[in-house]
């Protein structure tokens, strides 16, 4: 315990915490209605279309590679996610396309062009983040504090309409709300929150905070509500446990450690559902 | 003053035509039944009339202070995902996000008006149940509360009895018919129970390719068409 609160007095370990917190908390919510318009890999697949950028930036010798490569990220979120229900490639694999194409079209730019880059480095940081999470700055838990904030007013304030878009997204056009308005929003804001995650924490432990709180929660709640609040406190109670977790288990990388206690709480949540669903 | 007014529309997909040279209006209170073989584009012009989708050509007018948002809309078929968690409440709620305001939760008279509505439809019961959980009957009668919830105006029903047994069948005509008598609500509905829209309907419009019919039931009877589904809808019963 003591050691604990020894880890804890180091701002590095203060930052990771309340960025490894707030992440998880936005992903979570944003992360029930990923799933249900069937945008589980939207994390997966951002991340290679940021390597893709990366590729690009490369070829073009840009010494501030997020210059483009934010804005093609966040774009392509904005496009995969702005067709909704009614697109004619679904969700899931328009997705599969994209991700796949980008990886593709980035390894070929990067091995025609650049021939003396660092491949294997800049997957990696795609992969699992620039930085690791316990090398964060001010400057990032500025950004993310602004972001989380950001995020969780508008889904408060949009959470009807985010219901209903995501429900029966013609059923709300038709009734003259404005359903293609509130897909744009939710397509910027999860594009913000993928973006930036992804720069802090990584891709690989991105998609699981999408999936994993939102997956757990469905397995026992049956409203909508519910399944928010509850993928919401697994999601930062997971996140806490894990970033706790690698600080006692010296060594052990955090955001494993966050998918770990995710994994973890998804097999005790489909228990539950069992047991309640077989009575 | 017509609440809806079509002239001449033309409908299809991808420039190819489904339908054409329709033109038809609705009055308030009326109980419009759209006919036509599968495939005929009733469900394609019940999507132009909720603007979903444009037409070829022709125009659409609302009248009579009809907007968008007086309108309440049974889809023939919910794209609803297997999984989705969303409990009866919260979908018949969700029929009055098209009454405005920017507050994350509904109102007081909101709640008020969904418990009403459920009560109306006979599902108090199931409030707090899961959607997916339903039987057919159940859920068209959640989706039709929705609806309800969305207008006081015009009822849009894109077959709302399919899948559902000869009694639940008739129980949906009557709160239907009930919902036209005493509330006034405008129906517009798709169906294929010839019979059924003959007993209940007041206006009949026939939807195919070329031949069209317009016009109040018992005109509509006496047209060639009218009188043969009349006669198999007769040795039906
Ligand atoms: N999304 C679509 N894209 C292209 N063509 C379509 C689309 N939806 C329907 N069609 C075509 O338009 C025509 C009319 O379809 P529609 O769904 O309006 O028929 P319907 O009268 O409602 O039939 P049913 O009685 O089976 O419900 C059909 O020939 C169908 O193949
Ligand atoms: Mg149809």
């Amino acid at each position: 315990m003591n050691q604990l609160l020894y880890f804890f007095s180091f701002p590095n370990v203060q930052y990771a915490l309340i960025v490894g917190v707030l992440i998880a908390l936005c992903s979570s919510l944003l992360g029930v209605t990923l799933v249900l318009k069937r945008f589980s890999f939207i994390g997966d697949g951002l991340s290679h279309v940021a390597f893709g950028a990366l590729a690009i930036a490369m070829v073009l010798k840009l010494t501030n590679d997020m210059l483009i490569v934010l804005p093609i990220t966040v774009v392509t979120a904005i496009l995969l996610l702005r067709t909704g229900q009614n697109a004619k490639i679904k969700g899931d694999a328009s997705l599969a396309m994209l991700s796949v194409g980008a990886l593709a079209l980035g390894y070929l730019i990067i091995n025609m062009f650049a021939k003396s880059a660092n491949i294997s480095g800049d997957v990696c940081s795609t992969l699992f983040g620039s930085t690791s999470i316990l090398t964060l700055s001010s400057a990032d838990v500025w950004i993310c504090g602004i972001m989380s904030v950001l995020v969780i007013v508008l889904f408060l304030v949009f959470y009807r309409q985010i219901f209903a878009v995501t429900f029966d997204e013609n059923f709300a056009t038709a009734t003259g709300v404005r359903a293609n308005l509130y897909n744009l929003l939710i397509a910027v804001i999860t594009a913000l929150v993928i973006v930036v995650a992804m720069n802090l924490v990584g891709s690989l432990l991105i998609s699981a905070l999408v999936i994993f709180p939102a997956l757990s929660a469905m397995r026992v709640f049956k409203n909508f509500k519910a399944v928010i609040l509850c993928s919401a406190v697994i999601s930062t109670v997971a996140a806490f446990l894990g970033i706790v977790l690698s600080m006692i288990g010296k060594g052990a990388p955090v955001g494993s450690a966050i998918v770990a206690v995710n994994i973890v709480v998804f097999l005790i949540f489909s228990l539950i559902g069992r047991i309640r669903g077989g009575k | 003053m017509a609440q809806l007014i079509c002239k001449e529309l033309a409908l299809g997909y991808d420039g190819k035509t489904v339908a054409e040279h329709i033109s038809f209006q609705v009055n308030k209170g009326d109980y419009l039944c759209i006919v036509g073989e599968n495939g005929s584009g009733k469900s394609t012009l019940v999507k132009t009339l909720l603007h979903l989708k444009k037409p070829l050509s022709g125009t659409m007018e609302f009248g009579d202070g009809l907007t968008q948002k007086m309108i309440g809309y049974l889809p023939q078929q919910t794209v609803v995902q297997r999984d989705f968690p969303a409990s009866v409440k919260e979908i018949v709620l969700s029929g009055c996000l098209n009454r405005g305001g920017f507050r994350p939760f509904y109102s007081k008279e909101e709640k008020e008006l969904a418990r009403e509505t459920m009560e109306k439809m006979g599902i108090t019961h199931l409030a707090n149940r899961c959607y997916r959980e339903l039987s057919g009957g159940q859920q068209q009668r959640v989706l039709l509360a929705r609806a309800l919830c969305a207008t006081r105006e015009v009822l849009l029903l894109d077959e709302p009895v399919a899948g559902l047994d000869p009694k639940v069948t008739k129980e949906m005509y009557e709160l239907i018919a009930r919902l036209n008598r005493e509330d006034g609500i405008t129906i517009i509905m798709v169906s294929h129970d010839i019979a059924a829209a003959i007993r209940y309907a007041s206006h009949i419009l026939h939807v195919s390719r070329e031949p069209l019919f317009f016009g109040p039931t018992e005109d509509y009877l006496k047209t060639p068409t009218g009188k043969a589904f009349a006669e198999m809808g007769g040795e039906q019963e």
